[in-house]
């Protein structure tokens, strides 16, 4: 047990989670005092010990799913006798269908999972030694049982009388589904543990926290998980910086509040009090570009910069891809921020000639017609990759807005490694940049506004 | 120091017990909830509790003080908390006035060590909750709410009494507890709290209830409300979570918005009496209008 145990905390480490050795010790006291054979208060006492952070308890639960596996000896056995079964036979696959039908229209948990086993021994086409990830034997599983027909007939077929009702059911049979779905997923993960053992599979099932995740190659579910984190990263930043402008130093003596106070000790002034400074907010800038490879990375950064826009005494924000406009007015009195940032696709009027990233021409431009306004007190941030297509660069726009301005910023959501590569022109531009900096993830973005404010 | 409640036995048989006993309190814990507040009180740490606002983190302690017979100390989290106001404070008044007595009095007077002795001693020392929880003789749970309010640097002197449950005051010396009090921190999430801090507790994740749960906190807590109605509201609730919204509908407000539809007789819930009503469960403009959305009249 206690050698299990010390794997599985090697395996939580190894996936980002940051577990001491207080913690693991605390774990195996913790263990002392839970029921043998009860896994939920097993794994609840791990939880409650190894996870202290509520973003983690997902890498915690794959990888605790891998590593005390629920019955994998008999399983194994399982999958010996129904393997190399491929394509299901045709009359116990729409048996198995209409089942899967029935029990989720009847909410019958056991019937679930018990199907959802017979589902992956029939559809997934397992057997011992293949090389394909788990993701595969999913999708020919759900695809063999046909699972959005099914939801579509069930939230048809339940009679409702009002559009509430359609969408109550239909919330219910969804939930019921992604419970389905969970337990196949699960089904499959044992088997594949039976298979190959759990440290090789821990390995590919691990996934990465939300803030970890790259801008421009996540996947559409990680774009809503990331849309998710972007709220409370966001407002945890707004809190850190108000708290930072705040108590920075202290002013000047305040002599008619010290006085006041001193009257409770008698006259004495053993308490002196102070004039809190209010030191300026930045006024920001963002261009950006939102072509279609940064497209995302600059939805996220304006998202974000809206989100803790109390925190800066103005934000205007542009967007660009070969011609540029000023989309501030979207974003004001907006309340739904992810909103506006739509809108900023459909109503900016960004495209000049082709459609190809310009920069050096939506440059140009953007300092014709704004570049008068930037001021002493304005932060300049350039969002982009830089790929200009081989156009003429225009660097020296950067050059005059670094002259005028307080600070300028280039943030690039590419890998270091890849910057000036291609057509991108990056160092064209950094020169005359206080700073350019990689902004692959949130973390980084947090990373970089921190260091703004 | 011993262990557990004043005889030093655990405080909770079983998982079960616990949860029954809250129940009885009326706080409906899940397995999870009921479980961490067992290992608690075997292990003799505190309880880390995190989660969105309004989902019974505060209620929690409040329930087991309850349930216990112990009584609850409370010390609320702000951000200017400091020493004086969350351990122990000097009664410098007191203090400053003793001194000027004795000059008064210098005749019969004692000297300078004997009067020091004096004024550095019990009775001018004012305990606040932490060291009032740590001193106490009957059973206590002490509830340090909201603490990601306080500042990085002033988490630290939650530190000693955490995990060791003793307060060194530099003049009279060291005070141990002399039984464990049941510790619970309860946080926002508002700012990630440091490691230090989290090393020293067990962490309770309380997030919004499922529609099972939801159903009987409603049947428990709003009086006169019928079972179908309870279900309509938990299912109508959990749809409205699941929209992308700034803030979510909490328990509480899950609660109140049952209560209102109880006072104004409604028997089913349609669209109408759900848009109407939409401001009791959602407080943003944006949010409302958006929930609108999902909602729409029938013609």
């Amino acid at each position: 047990m206690l050698d299990a145990l010390a794997g599985f905390v090697g395996e939580l480490r190894a996936a980002g989670l940051p577990v001491s050795l207080t913690e693991s010790l605390d774990a195996t006291e913790a263990l002392r005092h839970v029921p043998l054979g009860d896994r939920e208060a097993f794994k609840a006492a791990l939880a409650a010990t190894l996870v202290k952070s509520a973003g983690h308890r997902r890498a915690f639960e794959t990888a605790f799913e891998v590593w005390f596996s629920a019955g994998a000896g008999a399983l194994a056995a399982g999958v010996a006798a129904a393997g190399g079964d491929g394509a299901g036979e045709g009359g116990e696959g729409e048996d198995l269908a209409g089942l899967v039908e029935a029990a989720l229209r009847d909410g019958d948990d056991e019937a679930l999972r018990a199907l959802a086993a017979r589902a992956v021994a029939a559809w997934s086409g397992m057997s011992a030694g293949r090389p394909a990830g788990g993701t595969y034997y999913l999708y020919r599983t759900l695809r063999g049982l046909d699972l959005d027909g099914a939801l579509e007939r069930l939230v048809a077929g339940a009679g409702a009388r009002s559009a509430l009702d359609e969408r109550l059911a239909g919330d219910e049979y969804r939930a019921r589904a992604e419970r389905f779905r969970g337990e196949v997923e699960a089904e499959i993960r044992r088997r594949l543990v039976a298979d190959r053992g759990a440290e090789a599979l821990a390995r590919t099932l691990r996934k990465p926290l939300p803030e970890d995740l790259d801008f421009m190659h996540a996947t559409r579910e990680e774009l809503a998980a990331l849309r998710r984190a972007l709220q409370p990263v966001a407002r945890r930043l707004a809190v850190r910086l108000a708290r930072r402008r705040r108590h920075r130093r202290r002013g000047p003596l305040d002599f008619r509040s010290t006085v006041r106070h001193s009257m409770s000790y008698g006259g004495v002034p053993a308490e002196p009090r102070f004039r809190r400074p209010h030191p300026a907010k930045p006024e920001i800038w963002v261009i950006a570009d939102v072509s279609g490879s940064v497209a995302a990375f600059a939805r996220f950064t304006l998202q974000f910069v809206y989100a803790i826009s109390s925190e800066f005494s103005r934000v205007r924000s542009f967007a660009f891809v070969d011609g540029v406009d000023e989309v501030t007015r979207l974003f004001d009195g907006a309340d739904d921020i992810s909103d506006a940032v739509e809108r900023v696709n459909a109503e900016a009027d960004v495209v000049w000639l082709d459609g190809h990233s310009d920069y050096g021409h939506a440059l140009t431009a953007l300092w014709e017609r704004w570049g008068g306004e930037i001021g002493p007190r304005t932060t300049v941030i350039l969002l982009g990759d830089a790929r200009n297509n081989y156009h003429a660069a225009e660097a020296w726009v950067v050059g005059d807005m670094a002259a005028r301005a307080r600070h300028v910023y280039w943030l690039n959501p590419e890998p270091r490694s890849y910057w000036d590569t291609g057509d991108s022109i990056v160092a064209e531009y950094a020169r005359f940049c206080d700073g350019a900096f990689e902004c692959r993830n949130l973390s980084q973005l947090e990373r970089f506004v921190e260091h703004l404010g | 120091m011993t262990l557990g409640g004043a005889g030093g036995e655990p405080r909770f048989e079983s998982v079960e017990a616990l949860r029954r006993s809250l129940a009885g309190a009326g706080y409906l814990a899940d397995a999870a909830i009921a479980g961490v507040v067992y290992l608690a009180d075997r292990l003799g740490k505190p309880v880390l509790v995190e989660g969105p606002a309004g989902t019974g983190k505060t209620q929690l302690a409040k329930s087991v003080a309850e349930v216990t017979g112990a009584r609850l100390i409370r010390l609320q989290c702000y951000e200017g908390l400091d020493e004086a106001k969350a351990l122990y404070e000097w009664n410098y008044r007191k203090q400053l006035l003793r001194i000027q007595a004795e000059r008064v009095a210098e005749q019969g007077g004692a000297g300078w060590e004997a009067l020091e002795e004096d004024i550095f001693s019990e009775a001018f020392l004012l305990p606040r909750p932490l060291l009032e929880a740590i001193r106490a003789a009957d059973p206590v749970v002490l509830l340090v709410d909201e603490v990601d309010r306080v500042e990085v640097e002033t988490e630290a002197l939650l530190l000693e009494v955490l995990s060791d449950y003793q307060v060194s005051i530099p003049e009279l010396g060291t005070v141990t507890a002399t039984q464990v009090p049941l510790v619970f921190l309860t946080s926002n999430n508002t700012r990630e709290l440091s490691e230090a801090l989290k090393r020293r507790c067990l962490y309770l994740h309380v997030d919004y209830p499922d529609v099972e749960r939801e159903r009987q906190i409603v049947l428990a807590k709003v009086p006169g409300i019928d079972e179908h109605m309870a279900d309509q509201v938990a299912r109508v609730v959990r749809s409205i979570r699941a929209l992308e919204l700034k803030k979510a509908p909490s328990v509480s407000e899950t609660l109140d918005w049952a209560a209102t539809l109880v006072l104004l007789n409604v028997t089913t819930i349609g669209a109408e009496v759900v848009r109407d009503t939409l401001h009791l469960l959602l407080k943003h403009r944006s949010d409302i209008a958006k929930a609108r959305r999902q909602f729409p009249v029938e013609a």
